[in-house]
């Protein structure tokens, strides 16, 4: 497997999986109403500040054949974790968690308290008005969400040359490719895949402003109408 | 979901302190039987915390709400219906209708406990009541203000609540939508006879509606009965202020005249003295008057031969016409505000600085705490 595919099926899976953790996650930061809500902010706001090799480096410890997740996950599959492309999502989730989470959180946190006071009283509860009111009306946040965190696992170096280790075609991403490619002075390839990964950001980037700015609105409401 | 039409009375008696707001309590007792009952008071009165305490968003420090027998609240016994299970509608100021979802899908949201063809028939015969079937597809933004305030009572109504809660639900219409509005809510409860709370504090929906009034002010009930007895003698200054008394002036009292139940006062500052209803006052007391704009006559000659037993010389201080009505402020030593009719005007030949006489029958004179 290229590295490209492998960067690709990297953040598919990242994007999904965060989405699924980052919704009841937010949700809770944005509607709980307990004190200490600061502390759960700051923990899933963490990976913005520290640097890499420092997540990096304790994913490392937790997932190599002394960490607790390393030893778990020999109990269960008889293999370890680390240098492995498995660990590798799971390093990266932590990483590029709030990039999912914040964006769903702000969006939830948008949505009229009325809204969900009117939905309450005509008889739903929790889960629907989720479903049917907080989730339609958030959707420039999920997309945010998804497309970011897919750009941002797709750009990662530092936890990847940590935890995975550069295995070609098990966890040799395009990021770490490029970087060989210069070290080994291969700099026309390093070109096509630097470029290609700057096309793929900046057209990420152009959708989710888009999505945000609405352009696209009208051409929905249209749609809806029919 | 059961389709028996309850028509239990609202009984509600609570207590809650609102931290948020300096030393805010409510502390109310209350019923509501089937049919409109219209809560008024001056903003800030309590009326929407009294609402959402009804409704289960919040919850009250002590007491008890119930609807017939079926118990909402119960502070001593531990009892919190959270909102989704009590079957009340509210329909809020902002009416909080779902902007991504049609009129329509608005109108449905309260319904899925039962089957798809029931549904649409509940669904087709409130937005023929509310006369908002043509607009079935259309979303809340694409609609008016008086089309979103028929979507939202339908909302509320299709659902078969036990008791309906609307806080100032028509403001911002005209009077002619209003009372068209009015007049659809009025019909659709013909038949089902629940409970309604309705909170206003405009004058003219009190008396579109008014079938019973409960006056709140600072958080406790003050009055409570017929929209007249209510409304047209307040007993208090800031409900005299709401009701639309316009004129509100402090006076002592000169002497009491008790064969007669009348007593005379002077307004403080001045020389200007009436004769008022004989109240729980002695000589000396301060006191104040709540007199209706519309209460006072106009004459451009002194009048003779009056059963009013109140005629005060004054001069026009200014003229504003409002509408079809024109407002006249009088000088008398005190200032009153009178209102007249646009062809009064022309009549009289008023304007400004013309002397005229102020004409007051001494009932129309109320005496507020």
């Amino acid at each position: 497997m290229n590295s490209l595919s492998l960067s690709l099926e990297l953040a598919v899976s990242v994007a999904v999986i965060l989405l699924m953790i980052g919704m009841p996650v937010a949700y809770w930061l944005a509607f709980s109403n307990w004190r200490g809500k600061f502390l759960l902010e700051s923990v899933v706001a963490l990976p913005l500040v520290l640097p890499p090799t420092v997540l990096g480096f304790y994913a490392l410890l937790a997932m190599g054949p002394r960490g607790p997740l390393g030893r778990l996950w020999i109990v269960l599959f008889g293999h370890g974790l680390a240098f492995t492309f498995t660990g590798l999502v799971l390093a990266s989730v932590v990483y590029s968690f709030p990039f999912a989470v914040q964006p769903l959180m702000v969006s939830f946190e948008a949505v009229d308290r009325k809204l969900l006071d009117a939905s309450a009283l005509l008889g739903a509860g929790k889960w629907r008005t989720f479903r049917r009111i907080v989730l339609p009306m958030s959707l420039p946040g999920v997309i945010t969400a998804l497309v970011l965190s897919f750009a941002h696992t797709l750009g990662e170096f530092g936890v990847v040359l940590m935890v995975g280790g550069n295995l070609a075609g098990v966890t040799r991403t395009v990021s770490i490719d490029i970087y060989d490619r210069v070290q080994a002075l291969e700099y026309g390839e390093a070109n096509h895949l630097a470029l290609l990964l700057l096309a793929i950001a900046f057209a990420v980037l152009c959708f989710v402003y888009a999505v945000n700015r609405r352009v696209w609105m009208p051409a929905w409401k249209g749609w809806a109408a029919k | 979901m059961g389709s028996e039409v309850s028509s239990c009375p609202l009984v509600a008696s609570i207590k809650k302190e609102r931290r948020d707001a300096g030393s805010f309590v409510l502390d109310v007792s209350l019923e509501a039987p089937p049919g409109i009952t219209i809560l008024f008071g001056p903003s800030g009165a309590g009326k929407s915390t009294l609402l959402d305490c009804v409704a289960g968003l919040v919850s009250p420090n002590t007491g008890k709400i119930a609807i017939g027998e079926s118990v909402l609240f119960d502070a001593a016994r531990s009892i919190d219906v959270p909102p989704q299970k009590r079957r009340i509608a509210y329909v809020f100021q902002t009416l909080a209708l779902f902007p991504h979802l049609t009129v329509e899908q608005n109108v449905a949201y309260g319904l899925r406990d039962t089957s798809e063809r029931d549904r649409r028939r509940r669904v087709e015969e409130i937005l023929e009541a509310f006369r908002i079937a043509d607009l079935r597809n259309q979303k809340p933004s694409q609609i008016s203000g008086g089309e979103k305030q028929r979507t939202a009572l339908a909302r509320s109504l299709v659902t078969q609540p036990r008791l309906l809660l609307l806080d100032e639900p028509l403001t911002g219409l005209d009077a002619e939508l209003k009372a068209a509005i009015l007049g659809d809510l009025r019909a659709w409860n013909a038949a089902k006879r629940i409970p309604i709370l309705y909170v206003t504090h405009s004058r003219e929906e009190v008396d579109a509606l008014g079938e019973r009034v409960i006056a709140i002010d600072n958080g406790r009930v003050v009055s409570h009965g017929a929209p007249m007895d209510v409304l047209d003698a307040p007993r208090r200054k800031r409900l005299a202020l709401a009701a639309g008394f316009e004129n509100l002036l402090s006076a002592t009292v000169l002497d009491l005249r008790e064969p007669d139940g009348v007593m005379r006062v002077r307004f403080n500052e001045s020389k200007c003295e009436i004769e008022v209803p004989l109240a729980h006052a002695s000589v000396s007391d301060g006191v104040q008057i709540a007199i209706r704009a519309g209460d006072i006559l106009l004459a451009s000659q002194r009048p003779h031969g009056l059963s009013a037993r109140n005629v005060l010389e004054g001069k026009i201080l200014s003229l504003e016409q409002r509408g079809t009505m024109c407002v006249a402020r009088v000088d008398c030593g005190v200032t009153f505000v009178a209102h007249i009719t646009p062809g009064a005007v022309r009549a009289l030949e008023l304007v400004k600085e013309k002397q005229v006489w102020l004409v007051l029958k001494t009932h129309s004179c109320h005496l507020v705490d």
